[in-house]
């Protein structure tokens, strides 16, 4: 199943089918009771913002023009934390939504307020 | 029981010319004269890694270089952790027997051996390869994600990280060897340069050339007295995407272990050595591991709870905010300082006559953890 690191719009995570446990980077068996019995589901995109930080100094030449950008973690409605772009001046606390973007060579979720 | 019996500490900033090898090489030369051992009574050896000179086999290509030839010698690599991670297995290896005299010793040339770039890159790959780094991450952004939330939760405020910043700049005026030492105060903390909100450049440490080591041995060889008598260590995650929490990480457990071995309590430290790579890191620190209230640290440090003349010094040598921050040798420089606390030699920073130091460390984004209790002796 394809997500946004392969280049597609998406976000992927797993759950484990003996104890239900979800959890996001990919791997063959589940981190908490080593089950192999595991499922890729997609997620909905939406979530709330843990924690967010504004990056005025990008880490290399090809990204400079695109600071500041902000770089926010997301606890999804499905139960697990990811690290994905934000809009600037989102706080934590605020109900967001995916969208996709090009950053430099990569493509990457990036969250925006939920208004609905 | 094990003795730190010689430390030594180049000045941190910048060496040009010299290599990982020469600046591990003089760290490594000024511990054998601190403590009065010849190279060939050296049967251990521990070193860390080098982002400059990455190598398979660090120890012993040191060994080699400076004419060793242990019979215990690896590498380790826990990132800002490392230094205190050795220092705890140096412990454990001489009483096990393995080694009389184990010594420790890092250096690298961070800040010349390489682009600024370069330097931000390497140290970015801390993060997940898939899922974070793509983001454009980098250090000061993972600690900016930690910052937001630990400030959001607990209600620590800029001024309180500055005040952390504006205590180790203190600090540093009084090491010649420190690479900071204009003074500075909570005005200019809050005044410079946004790096990755809320950390601003003054509540970052720098990129530093240096080296530090010490010898851990199984007896005494000289009048220093100190010994180390409590190790802990917590691991939690590595990634901050997967950390469990960004209130609780491993310190409290890392230092609770220590303290056990030690038979020693939170209130009995006559003196503190802080990891420091941020203002944040050390707020989370001190507050965590119950140095300080929850939400205190900032303002402790403003009344000298810290300073040398108050109840807990710490970092008395500036820490990495000021003094600097090399890799692996960033740390150990906190474990030179105590030593030097510990046996009356630390100048004008000496701060009355500690008997008992707390130092901590920690790697990754707060992922790894380590605590030792060091004890001057009777």
């Amino acid at each position: 199943m394809n997500d946004w690191t392969q280049g597609t719009a998406g976000i992927v995570f797993q759950r484990c089918s003996a104890c239900s446990h979800v959890w996001y980077f990919r791997r063959s068996f589940c981190p908490r009771c080593g089950s192999t019995d595991t499922t890729m589901v997609q997620a909905s995109g939406s979530g709330v913002v843990y924690a967010v930080t504004e990056v005025m100094r990008a880490p290399s030449e090809q990204l400079r023009s695109h600071a500041p950008y902000a770089i926010g973690l997301i606890d999804t409605d499905e139960g697990f934390r990811m690290m994905a772009h934000v809009d600037r001046g989102i706080g934590i606390g605020e109900r967001v939504r995916v969208r996709y973007i090009a950053f430099g060579d990569a493509f990457l979720p990036q969250f925006t307020r939920d208004l609905s | 029981m094990s003795w730190i019996t010689g430390a030594g500490l180049t000045a941190f900033g910048k060496h040009p010319g010299k290599t990982t090898l020469d600046l591990m090489a003089a760290a490594a030369a000024a511990a054998l004269a601190d403590a009065g051992l010849e190279r060939g009574e050296v049967d251990g050896l521990l070193t860390g890694y080098s982002t400059t000179f990455p190598h398979l086999m660090l120890s012993t290509v040191f060994a080699e270089h400076f004419g060793l030839q242990p019979r215990y010698a690896h590498a380790i690599q826990l990132g800002g952790g490392t230094g205190f991670a050795m220092a705890m297995l140096a412990h454990h290896v001489v009483e096990a027997g393995l080694a009389r005299h184990v010594l420790v010793v890092a250096g690298e040339n961070r800040l010349t051996g390489q682009s600024r770039d370069a330097a931000v890159q390497t140290l970015a790959q801390v993060g997940h390869p898939a899922y974070e780094v793509p983001m454009g991450a980098t250090i000061p952004a993972y600690y900016g994600l930690v910052a937001s939330r630990y400030m959001h939760e607990i209600g620590l405020t800029d001024d309180d990280l500055a005040q952390l910043a504006v205590l180790m700049r203190s600090h540093a005026q009084r090491h010649p060897g420190a690479q900071f030492r204009d003074p500075i105060g909570v005005v200019d903390v809050l005044a410079s340069k946004p790096v990755a909100t809320p950390l601003k450049l003054l509540d970052c440490c720098p990129v530093s050339d240096g080296g530090a080591a010490f010898l851990v041995s199984r007896e005494r060889v000289n009048d220093f007295a100190v010994r180390i008598i409590g190790t802990g260590q917590a691991h939690t995650h590595q990634h901050v995407s997967a950390a469990p929490s960004l209130t609780q990480f491993g310190a409290a457990a890392s230092a609770r272990t220590a303290m056990q071995a030690a038979k020693v309590g939170i209130d009995d430290f006559d003196c503190a050595a802080i990891y420091d790579s941020f203002t944040i890191t050390l707020a989370i620190l001190l507050e965590e591991i119950g140095l300080a209230p929850r939400g205190a640290s900032g303002r402790l440090a403003a009344e000298g709870h810290f300073s040398r003349g108050g109840k807990l010094p710490l970092n008395t040598h500036g820490g990495l905010l000021s003094y600097g921050h090399c890799g692996v040798g960033g740390a150990m420089a906190h474990l030179v300082e105590s030593h030097l606390q510990l046996t009356d030699r630390a100048a004008d920073r000496q701060a009355g006559a500690p008997r008992l130091a707390l130092l901590h460390g920690d790697g990754g984004v707060l992922s790894s953890h380590v605590s030792l209790v060091l004890e001057r002796a009777a």
